[in-house]
């Protein structure tokens, strides 16, 4: 889904053509476009445009409203508002292009070298720029104009170095992360220099950032000059929209409007500068964005069966008699995604299954089968973006997702989620909150689910530590999820998901990211708990090992579908489905999958082309 | 922790010398005519010389320095070389206006930020547009631009407010409230704009986190989910930006206490800066950056609360 960022890796014309025709695309982006091509044209052309001098006097003539001699009416010393307008415009952009360019002199190449080559140089400019972002910008600029007078040009140079570090810390992020890629590592191989590595490969990268860096800087300097000047210690023989400013407020009194068109200019500009800085950042993001993946275009809700519609808490379908003895039952369940075009893409299709009370059931297939997805429904953990596309899940007699709905009823599953369905996930460290320690972890869903209190669920927090085997459960329990190995932190999973005594477990791959001799000991884990608890456990796994090791039975999904499913010796000893076969085969052999195992002499492209083809067709129907 | 502690004061120290050697040799440089400005033009050239010999303008920049650090250690800042005022004091009766404003206006633009950004985050939709079409909004708007707007309509035209401050140290709680409506105000709408467009894009990436949805699995309310474990993930983002701001107001006010008329240490900066009253000047810088060294060894301690992580590296 995420493709890299056009820029990367491409050549500069094409790409920028691009960039630019999506900017003015933007209608926000458009705009911002002409107002500063409106005053880059004032500035350029403020001796053709503008009447008088700006400096040019007319005492007789203070504080007039416009008329035909002067457009904007003149202010306290009868200078013309108009003139000084346009004049202020060149000074204004130029000066804040002065303060970006220093800015990025400075904060360019030393970001770059102390991204790419690190070591000391790295350590004094990040003490360096600590110091210039504990100053306060405009006091050290009072105190530069205390000494060196009151020049918008010296003022501009001075706060362009203040504003290195932007530049500085952008350069260098974006360097240390491309120079470990193995495309630079590949260029160094083949023997590069430095120097062409940088200005190839690097350079590349930080040119956008660096662009959005400078429109955004370019604003800054415009309101901190204009402040400057407006607090009047700017240098008032140079016309500029913050001299003005302070003009204006000086009369305000007798006449507003003075104040209005220098604000209106700088207000405009940086407004203009802010919004070309969001136009570009959005241009250079993923195209593919799906905008408003919640309501879905059109075609996307026409896609959804007529009759599907948000989940309602009062509604109460009962079940297909017969079925409720069961602990879970899936129905004809389907399971998609809202693309940008407006169609749906399915990644599960008509599965349907059954788990009863203390059997384990396996969930066999390879990434992007969708089998994680499956077991997600019955969890209503879904992204936000998925839609129930077809059938019904319904656990313990009570639909969860009844045939009516396209999501999962967060209410309804409420009651069940933690409390009689529980979750083992699959990479243990991920999905443990950092920021808490373990025991915190363990004691608070006890504490809302069941309702007890903190001394008891941390009794019970121990003792379900000590029963999944870990050896010191008071210090584990005291530690932060950091502190502890892969290995443990899937126990602690193991132990939450059991803690609130579950009828149902689903296990996401709980054993794919532990390295091999933990596997079996979770396996050994899983395996004795169920038996002990007699719960039911939907196994989620791409590992025929691990099905043949735990489960009774066993459904096995590919592309999406439920190709086989049954007892899961008749399946081990008599595969039916071919896809069965290829996978067993491949297993029983010791061997991973080298490749995707779709049909032979298909190439997985054409395998995900052909795919689409029958998604296609399915909507169309 | 102490050691961190420790290494973060001595850091911010080492900035802190820094900071007052480089002011001082700025000031150095402009100090050339400062005794015949604190005289007044008809001195004679004999009371000059000796208002010179006074103030030390004699000796070599390296002595003076150490001369005013020395004093300066043992919390002597010296007086203003215009009003004779201690600069200590100078200080003390203005400080507390400007770290008011800020203060009051930090704590309001976390709260509202905290709340749109999360808001924006979780409810997508319209709020979410709204924020990002504020946070645009606010970018474009300098504050000061926004103070003068604030004052010509609010102070002036309808009379809602006071046009000019009436703080003083004795005065009323309502006095202080009528005189920091407006300019709070202003620092509030820029500074609360792109805060929350940070929150917000934190919450979002801590949203899309694994542990997210196995604490939705294990049963825990979803806005114990958002108030306890996001937004403590998803805050150190919004502390970045906030120390950032703080340290941009704090230069800021400057310009937002001479549109509001606030008798904070802004004015003391502009005239002791134009004046070219070292003392006064190296009292303002120095305090200045103290507060802001504290305001980020703050920043680092809460960051370390925040991140159990943080703490041990």
């Amino acid at each position: 889904m995420n493709e890299p960022l056009e820029f990367v890796g491409q050549t500069g014309t094409v790409v920028r053509s691009r960039v630019i025709a999506k900017i003015l695309k933007n209608p926000l982006g458009l705009a911002a476009v002409i107002v500063l091509f409106a005053m880059v044209v004032l500035a350029v052309l403020a001796n053709m445009l503008a009447p008088f001098d700006p400096n040019f006097a007319n005492i007789g003539k203070s504080l007039a409203s416009g008329d035909a001699v002067n457009l904007l009416g003149t202010d306290s010393v009868g200078r013309d508002v108009w003139s000084r307008l346009v004049f202020g415009a060149r000074t204004t952009l130029l000066s804040a292009l002065l303060c970006a360019a220093v800015a990025i002199v400075i904060g360019l190449p030393s970001g770059l070298i102390a991204g790419y080559y690190g070591g000391k140089f790295d350590g004094v400019s990040n003490w360096v720029v600590n110091v210039l972002m504990s100053l306060p910008g405009i006091i050290v600029l009072l105190t530069v104009r205390a000494a060196m007078g009151p020049s918008v040009w010296l003022s501009m140079v001075a706060f362009g170095i203040l504003m290195a570090p932007g530049y500085f810390r952008l350069t260098r992020t974006a360097v240390q992360s491309v120079r470990n890629e193995l495309y630079v590592d590949a260029a160094r191989v083949a023997g590069l220099s430095d120097t062409a590595i940088i200005s190839r490969h690097i350079f590349s990268v930080v040119r956008a950032p660096i662009i959005i860096q400078t429109a955004v800087i370019c604003g800054v300097a415009i309101a901190i000059q204009s402040g400057l000047e407006f607090l009047g210690l700017g240098d008032a023989s140079v016309a500029t929209w913050g001299v003005m400013l302070n003009e204006g407020f000086k009369n305000i009194y007798l006449s507003p409007l003075l104040l209005l068109w220098p604000a209106l200019a700088i207000g405009l500009t940086i407004g203009a500068l802010v919004l070309l800085a969001n136009a570009l950042r959005d241009a250079l993001e993923d195209a593919e964005k799906i905008k408003a993946p919640r309501r879905g275009s059109d075609t996307a809700q026409a896609a959804l069966t007529a009759t599907r519609r948000r989940p309602d808490r009062n509604e109460a379908a009962s079940v297909e008699a017969g079925t409720e003895h069961h602990l879970v039952k899936v129905s004809h369940l389907g399971v998609g995604y809202p693309q940008a075009d407006g169609s749906i893409k399915k990644v599960v299709d008509d599965v349907s299954f059954h788990v009863d009370r203390g059997e384990v059931l396996g969930i066999v297939g390879e990434s992007g089968s969708g089998k994680s997805q499956t077991a997600f429904s019955i969890l209503g953990l879904l992204p936000e973006s998925a839609r129930i596309v077809a059938g019904s899940i319904q656990f313990d007699g009570k639909f969860t997702v009844s045939p009516t709905d396209d999501r999962v009823s967060q209410a309804r599953l409420g009651e069940f989620r933690g409390k009689r369905i529980s979750y083992i996930p699959q990479e243990p460290m991920s999905n443990l909150d950092p920021a808490f320690t373990i025991g915190y972890q363990l004691v608070t869903p006890m504490m809302r689910v069941l309702k007890i209190s903190k001394s008891e669920a941390t009794q019970r927090a121990l003792k379900l530590l000590d029963d999944v085997g870990i050896r010191f459960p008071e210090k584990t329990f005291a530690a932060y999820p950091h502190e502890v190995s892969g290995g443990m932190a899937q126990r602690v999973l193991i132990a939450g998901a059991i803690s609130c005594e579950p009828d149902l477990i689903i296990a996401d791959e709980p054993t794919t990211a532990l390295d091999v001799t933990v596997q079996a000991d979770v396996l050994d884990l899983i395996r004795d708990l169920q038996k002990g608890l007699g719960v039911g456990v939907i196994l989620v796994t791409h590992n025929f090992g691990v099905v043949a090791d735990l489960c009774d039975r066993v459904a096995v999904m590919q592309n999406g579908r439920l190709v086989e499913d049954g007892d899961v010796r008749d399946i081990l000893r008599n595969p039916k489905d071919p896809y069965t076969q290829k996978l067993l085969g491949s297993m029983l052999e010791n061997k991973e999958p080298l490749t995707m195992l779709v049909s032979a002499g298909m190439s997985a492209g054409q395998a995900i082309a052909r795919d689409d083809e029958r998604d296609e067709k399915e909507m169309a129907q | 922790m102490v050691s961190f502690i420790l290494k973060r004061i001595a850091s911010g120290i080492s900035v802190l010398v820094a900071i007052a050697f480089f002011t001082y040799c700025l000031l150095y440089f402009s100090s050339a005519n400062i005794a015949r400005n604190i005289l007044g033009e008809f001195a004679s050239q004999d009371q000059v010389h000796a208002k010179e010999l006074e103030l030390g303008l004699d000796r070599p920049l390296l002595t003076r320095f150490f001369d005013w650090a020395g004093s300066a250690l043992h919390g002597d800042f010296g007086v203003s070389w215009f009003t004779s005022e201690p600069v200590v004091s100078a200080i003390t009766t203005r400080l507390p206006v400007t770290l008011a404003l800020v203060v009051v206006s930090i704590v309001c633009i976390t709260i509202v930020a905290t709340l749109l950004g999360m808001a924006a985050a979780v409810k997508r939709g319209w709020i979410d547009r709204l924020v990002q079409g504020a946070a645009v909004v606010g970018d474009a708007i300098p504050d000061f631009v926004l103070g003068i707007v604030l004052v010509s309509v609010f102070a002036i035209s309808l009379k809602f407010f006071p046009a000019t401050s009436s703080i003083s140290p004795d005065a009323g709680a309502g006095a202080w409230v009528a005189s920091m409506t407006l300019p709070v105000i202003a620092l509030l709408i820029n500074g609360v704009a792109s805060v929350a467009q940070q929150i917000r894009s934190a919450v979002i990436k801590q949203l899309e986190k694994d542990y997210v949805r196995t604490l939705r699995s294990r049963g825990i309310p979803e806005w114990e989910i958002l108030f306890k474990h996001v937004l403590r993930s998803a805050a150190p983002a919004g502390l970045t930006v906030l120390s950032l701001k703080f340290v941009g107001m704090l230069g800021g006010v400057v310009i937002i206490e001479q549109i509001f008329a606030l008798p904070g240490m802004g004015a003391l900066a502009v005239q002791s800066t134009s004046q070219g009253d070292i003392p006064l000047v190296m009292g303002v810088v120095l305090y200045t950056v103290i507060i802001v060294i504290i305001v980020n060894l703050l920043v680092d301690l809460i960051n370390g609360w925040l991140n159990p992580k943080v703490r041990v590296s």
